[in-house]
């Protein structure tokens, strides 16, 4: 095809934009949306207005300062609908806040005995416990039942009915089959064994071996009884409760359901709805159990049923929990026993929390035995096993903690003076002491702060360790204040003790504890204090190396507190005591903590150069972290933390500060790209600031200025690895560049854009897969041709410098294969061309001086524009003619189209060669069908629409030969 | 082709008294029709005696009859269904027996000892032609005696054990020091309420190790001419383990075990009776015994 001469349309920009008129349409956002669903359910009420989706435009002009995203969503995002259901819901542990009145009041009133979320459930203990009663000595199990017998509830007799003797006889299997000790177990061992028989219970239920159950249960809860290897004991306590509670869970689901014929039970039934076959059956288990040798088991299998109580009689809990309270002192170790009485107490108040009196008892029953700690047989025991004291008195505290928990859950005031009344009153406390501030209300402990101090040093000292008491009552202090003017003696009294701990773990854990009272009441000098004495404790012997924990933890209470980070870096001791974090991973991770609360509640830029210098410090810590190990997401979250720090920091009007902060900024943080790329944006910006301040026209001091900043993010971009962020980054340096009149600057930066072009590869990695590169590409050199328009030619280089060095490259570059993108570019650059060669251009800068006005549309400039356009044309047709011989119709029918569209657009009509080949192309684009029927329509009307105006006869002459192929 | 045989009591507990009626079904169940030359049930009640192996030898000689008759106290025997065909599936026959004795004899209670024996049982036979095997199914049902007419008067007994008021030790001198008090609420024991009562060890020179509650059967077999007398355990309940806390009163409480107790039974030809035990052992395995006979009644 002979080469088509190129006549761009004289485009009249001002003319045509009113023509166009595009008026401002208001979006209704009550109308329909696809995103929306139909139906919208409302759980809050305040938005009522809102209901329904056909509520029309109503609220349109309401919702104009809303998120639109959020508010087409509203109300059907299924996770805020739970947020606001939960929100809506009352909350249980406020029950004045119920209006009466209200129908579920009655309900409620009925929950009001039970216990309710504000108790600290077993659940939430127990994991607690099993991982700090640990021991690393072999443990043995004992399934010997050889005492038992001959002496089992009947002997042999020849009148025993038949049932009752299979019984035993299984009994008897049971007991020769698992006469073992077994020896030497690891705790993990142990672990699994108890996890074994609580499994082999749950196969002896389910095959209907009722026996076999009862009789795993009673062996595992005679383990309960043996105290070898102390210091486990609170674990294996809990183990074998939790085969206790699955067994008191089996038996009762079984009598239940056998009451469930015809119909359930009600959820509270009454012992006269209970059938008789469940009450003989429930009795059967009762007296089976009455006949259980052995102090222990036959206790703790009666406290596992002792729900079953309901199914005989009304009042069988009330009358039973005070025997089996009386029972428990019949345990002669008072370790056993307190923990016993917690297992009672536990259950107790999951069966009958409103039966208060027991607990009560549990609790003066255990002030009574308290003095047996003291005596011989325990301390002999300790000697053998060698424990210390303190060690053994602390196996006491979960249990105690427990049952004081029980005691104290909603308890009136007077009973807990009562309880501490008692307490006090008896020798050797401070366990007492420990577990009464750990399990009575954080306010009671609070306003008898100093009564307390008094308490703890009045203990003797041999006995339980004081810094865990003082660890108890700063944790009551943490959460609940004590009268104003107590505060500081309390702070001086308890510190005065703290600092006298020897041990620096059990100093770092309760001072810990205490830095939550002093950040909550006192200032920074307290808390610098405190910082101070706590880098003393910890620095000798490299003491904190074994207590990363907890130190960070005191940071991220003083974090919690401490929100003005020019108060926090003033404390004198805040940086040495960072010092103390010298393990790697941990010293980032109080990094990290620290930049999260700053980019948190750090709402104002910041100048302050202790803030600064701190959080630079702070920063380049975690910057240096990085190495070639370091995972991506670690990377991209530390990044995003030091982007934070960047974006705070603002020097005001100062900025030549500011960039020489950047300055030092890339040298800190050379190895994170992001963070280099969010300094160059901040350069940019800075250079458009002071452009913004000087109002477009710079002074002689200003232009330096942005020549420095265009200097240093030409000088950045380099390092970066993304070659697309360099793309970007280039093009919009050069064109901040190009805004601040720094033509050369900005020549270069578009200069290196293109000539990086040849670099790009064809497929990138996004999210780990790899993708064609194609797509970004292609929008890369759209964007770079939109701004070419304005960029004047250097009056060195030739005429259209950039735009043929950008052609070539898009000409040399390798494109993938079977892809139309190069001709693509072509197609696109068209327009460029041809919004070049206007008299005046659609869009400029302020003080630059395109080409409009270098040029001054001069014929020989509008003749090489023209002739560049011929080649474009000619290449693209060449292509489309490749095409047609390939048999990509498909792809040869959307480029023609795509041409004929710039045509139509940019291209001078009247000329007859363009106009023929618009038609040819047009022709070419619908010759096979593939075209889009919906489209073209479109299209058509569109140029009926132009051949309508005036001057336009040229149009209604080519909408003639236009034809329209039909799908028929 | 195979039928099963049950019967059914109408209480679940099975528990009945003299002059009630035992009611119950019959229950077959089968696939296909069954044959049969008729079902007959055998309600029995008997108290075996036996004699324990020791003194076996001298009642021989003058008394042979004892062991091998036991007592009958019930029986009665009906046919539930005459000879013919049980069709398939399930089938109920209900039944009744009224529990009347005869002349001046009286329904003991159930009792499982070693040496007397009290038990009712029911029976329900099914005869079949040469060809197949005949069904039989025993049931046992329990007898409790009717409640005891006079008012229960409480028995307090308290106690002290101190080395001194100990019978039947060797050396005195030997033994450690204790006082240990307590009481028993009752000694005349309704047998469905527990034995209760309070025990405080006030000092102990030597630590506890163990404090049980044994439960003791004493039957005796004869009559005039001679008897047998044999205690024996029927169960141990420890109350106490390890070294308990002084003088903190710990609670005394055993649940009468069923079938093997019943009501205190004094007739001509035996006697059962109960005691309880409260067994004292130190960690030095000394063993102190007290020794309560006990009266149980039903009321």
């Amino acid at each position: 095809m002979a080469a088509v001469q190129w006549h761009s349309r004289v485009r009249r920009y001002v003319a045509e934009k009113q023509s166009c008129g595009l008026e401002v349409a208001s979006v209704e956002f009550g109308d329909y949306h696809p995103l929306k669903s139909i139906t919208v359910t409302d759980s809050k009420s305040r938005r009522g207005a809102r209901k329904g989706s056909t509520s029309s435009s109503s609220s349109s002009s309401s919702s104009v300062a809303m998120d639109p995203l959020s508010c087409m969503m509203d109300g059907t995002d299924p996770l805020s609908m739970f947020a606001a259901a939960s929100a809506s819901e009352p909350h249980l542990t406020l029950p004045h806040s119920i209006s009466s009145g209200d129908l579920a009041n009655g309900k409620r009133k009925e929950k009001e005995d039970e216990v309710a979320v504000d108790f600290e459930p077993w659940s939430s203990k127990r994991g607690e416990i099993l991982a700090r009663f640990t021991t690393t000595e072999k443990l043995s199990i004992n399934l010997f039942m050889g005492s038992d017998k001959g002496k089992a509830p009947c002997p042999g007799s020849s009148a025993v009915s038949e049932k009752v003797r299979t019984r035993l006889e299984e009994l008897d299997d049971l007991e020769e089959g698992s006469q073992r000790e077994l020896l030497n177990l690891s705790q993990q061992d142990y672990v699994n064994r108890i996890e074994e028989l609580n499994q082999s219970l749950k196969e002896a239920w389910a095959s209907d071996q009722k026996v076999k159950a009862l009789k795993i249960v009673i062996q595992c809860s005679k383990l309960l009884s043996d105290t070898d290897v102390i210091q486990f004991y609170p674990s294996k306590f809990v183990l074998i409760t939790d085969i206790l509670d699955t067994f008191g869970r089996l038996v009762y689901e079984r009598i239940w359901s056998m009451c469930s014929d015809p119909h359930p039970l009600p959820v509270s039934f009454t012992a006269d709805e209970v059938n008789d076959t469940a009450k003989e059956t429930c009795l059967n288990w009762f007296f089976k159990i009455a006949s259980i040798r052995e102090l222990i088991p036959r206790l703790y299998v009666e406290i596992a049923l002792l729900k079953c109580n309901c199914f005989l009689t009304k009042c069988g809990i009330q009358k039973t929990l005070p025997r089996l309270t009386a029972m428990i002192r019949g345990i002669g170790d008072p370790l056993v026993a307190v923990y016993a009485r917690a297992y009672l107490c536990r259950i107790g108040m999951e069966v009958a929390p409103h039966l208060k009196d027991s607990l009560n008892q549990n609790f003066f029953d255990l002030l009574e035995t308290f003095r047996q700690i003291h005596g011989d047989s325990v301390q002999n025991q300790l000697v053998l096993q060698r424990v210390e004291i303190p060690v053994y008195l602390t196996l006491y505290s979960p249990a105690i903690h427990w049952i004081l928990q029980c005691v104290s859950y909603r308890a009136p005031e007077s009973l807990l003076t009562e309880m501490m009344e008692r307490c006090k009153n008896l020798g050797n406390n401070a366990l007492l002491l420990n577990s009464v501030m750990w399990a009575f209300r954080a306010e009671f402990i609070a306003t008898r702060a100093t009564d307390f101090i008094g308490m703890i040093k009045d203990c003797d000292e041999a006995g339980f360790p004081k810094h865990l008491l003082f660890g108890s009552l700063g944790r009551s202090l943490a959460c609940a204040d004590p009268p104003e003017a107590e505060r500081l003696p309390i702070l001086n009294e308890a510190w005065k003790v703290i600092t006298k701990v020897r041990s620096s773990q059990d100093y770092i854990n309760c001072a810990e504890i205490w830095v939550e009272f002093t950040c909550r009441h006192f200032t920074k000098r307290e808390v610098n204090t405190v910082l101070s004495d706590i880098i003393k404790h910890m620095t000798p012997d490299r003491a904190f190396e074994e207590a990363y924990p907890q130190l960070q933890s005191v940071i991220r209470k003083i974090l919690t507190y401490f929100h003005d980070f020019s108060v926090l870096f003033s404390m004198e001791r805040f940086l040495p005591f960072m010092d103390m974090f010298q393990k790697d991973s941990v010293r980032v991770e109080v990094c990290r903590s620290i930049m999260e609360v700053f980019i948190k509640h750090q709402h104002e830029p910041t100048r302050d150069p202790v803030i600064l210098n701190a959080l630079l410090h702070v920063c380049k810590t975690m910057h240096d972290s990085v190495n070639a190990l370091t995972l991506d997401d670690d990377k991209r979250s530390l990044a995003l933390l030091i982007n934070g720090f960047i974006r705070m920091v603002s020097f005001g009007r100062d900025f030549e500060q500011q960039l020489s902060f950047c300055v030092e900024a890339r040298a800190t943080f050379c190895n994170l790209e992001p963070v280099l790329v969010q300094l160059i944006h901040t350069v940019n910006q800075l250079a458009m600031e002071t452009r913004r301040v000087m109002r477009g026209s710079h002074s002689r001091k200003t232009a330096a200025f942005v020549r420095a900043c265009a200097a240093y993010s030409f000088i950045t971009i380099p390092s970066l690895t993304s070659i697309f962020s360099r793309l970007n980054l280039y093009l919009l340096s050069g064109q901040v560049a190009l805004a601040n009149q720094c033509l050369s600057q900005a020549d270069a930066f578009l200069k290196a854009a293109v000539s990086l072009l040849p670099e790009v590869p064809r497929s990138v990695s996004i999210e780990g897969k790899m993708r064609s590169s194609e797509g970004f590409l292609l929008d890369f050199i759209n964007n770079f041709l939109s701004t070419l328009l304005v960029v004047p030619d250097h009056p060195e280089a030739g005429v259209l410098y950039l735009v043929r060095g950008l052609l070539n490259m898009v000409q040399d570059y390798t494109w993938e294969d079977n892809s139309d993108a190069k001709v693509q570019v072509y197609v696109s650059a068209l327009p460029l061309l041809a919004a070049m060669s206007q008299e005046t251009y659609l869009y400029c800068i302020p003080k630059v001086d395109s080409n409009e006005t270098l040029y001054g549309g001069d014929p020989k400039f509008v003749a090489e524009i023209n002739k560049l356009c011929e080649t474009l044309i000619g290449q693209v047709l060449d292509h489309l003619k490749i095409l047609g011989r390939d048999e990509s119709v498909r792809r040869q029918s959307s480029l023609a189209f795509s041409l004929f569209g710039c045509l139509l657009a940019h291209g001078d009509l009247r000329n007859n060669k363009l106009n023929q080949l618009a038609v040819n192309l047009w022709n070419l684009s619908h010759k096979h069908g593939y075209c889009d029927t919906q489209t073209s329509v479109r299209t058509l009307e569109f140029i009926k629409h132009l051949a309508q105006q005036p001057n336009m006869l040229h149009i209604s002459d080519m909408v003639q030969r236009l034809i329209l192929q039909s799908r028929t | 082709m195979s039928a099963s045989l049950d019967i059914r009591l109408k209480r679940a507990n099975k528990v009945y008294h003299e002059g009630e009626v035992l009611a119950g079904v019959v229950v077959i169940v089968s696939k296909e029709t069954v044959q049969h030359q008729g079902i007959s049930l055998t309600m029995e009640g008997l108290v075996n005696l036996q004699l324990s192996s020791k003194s076996v030898g001298v009642f021989e000689a003058f008394y042979n009859s004892v062991k091998v008759r036991p007592i009958q106290l019930i029986t009665s025997n009906i046919e539930v269904v005459k000879p013919g065909k049980v069709p398939g599936g399930k089938t109920e026959i209900p039944f009744e027996f009224p529990l009347h004795t005869k002349g001046n004899k009286v329904l003991y209670e159930t009792y499982h000892g070693v040496f007397v024996n009290i038990q009712y049982t029911l029976r329900c036979d099914m005869k079949r032609s040469l060809l197949a095997k005949d069904l039989s199914k025993t049931c046992e049902f329990m007898v409790h005696c009717l409640p005891q007419k006079a008012k229960l008067q409480p028995t307090p007994v308290d106690f002290n054990i101190t080395p001194e008021t100990l019978q039947n030790i060797r050396e005195r001198s030997l033994l450690p020091k204790f006082l240990i008090r307590g009481h028993l609420d009752a000694t005349n024991c309704v047998i469905t309420q527990p034995l209760t009562g309070e025990l405080v060890v006030q000092s102990s020179d030597v630590a506890i190790k163990s404090i049980e509650l044994q439960l003791v059967r004493v039957e005796t077999c004869g009559c005039a001419e001679g008897y047998a007398r044999d205690a024996t355990e029927i169960q141990n309940i420890q109350i106490a383990e390890g070294d308990v806390c002084h003088s903190l009163p710990i609670p005394i409480y055993m649940v009468f075990p069923r079938l093997f107790t019943c009501p205190t039974l004094e007739t001509t030809n035996f006697k059962v009776e109960f005691e309880v035990n409260v067994v004292i052992v130190l960690h030095d395995d000394h063993l102190i015994t007290e020794n309560f006979p006990l009266k149980l009644c039903r009321v």
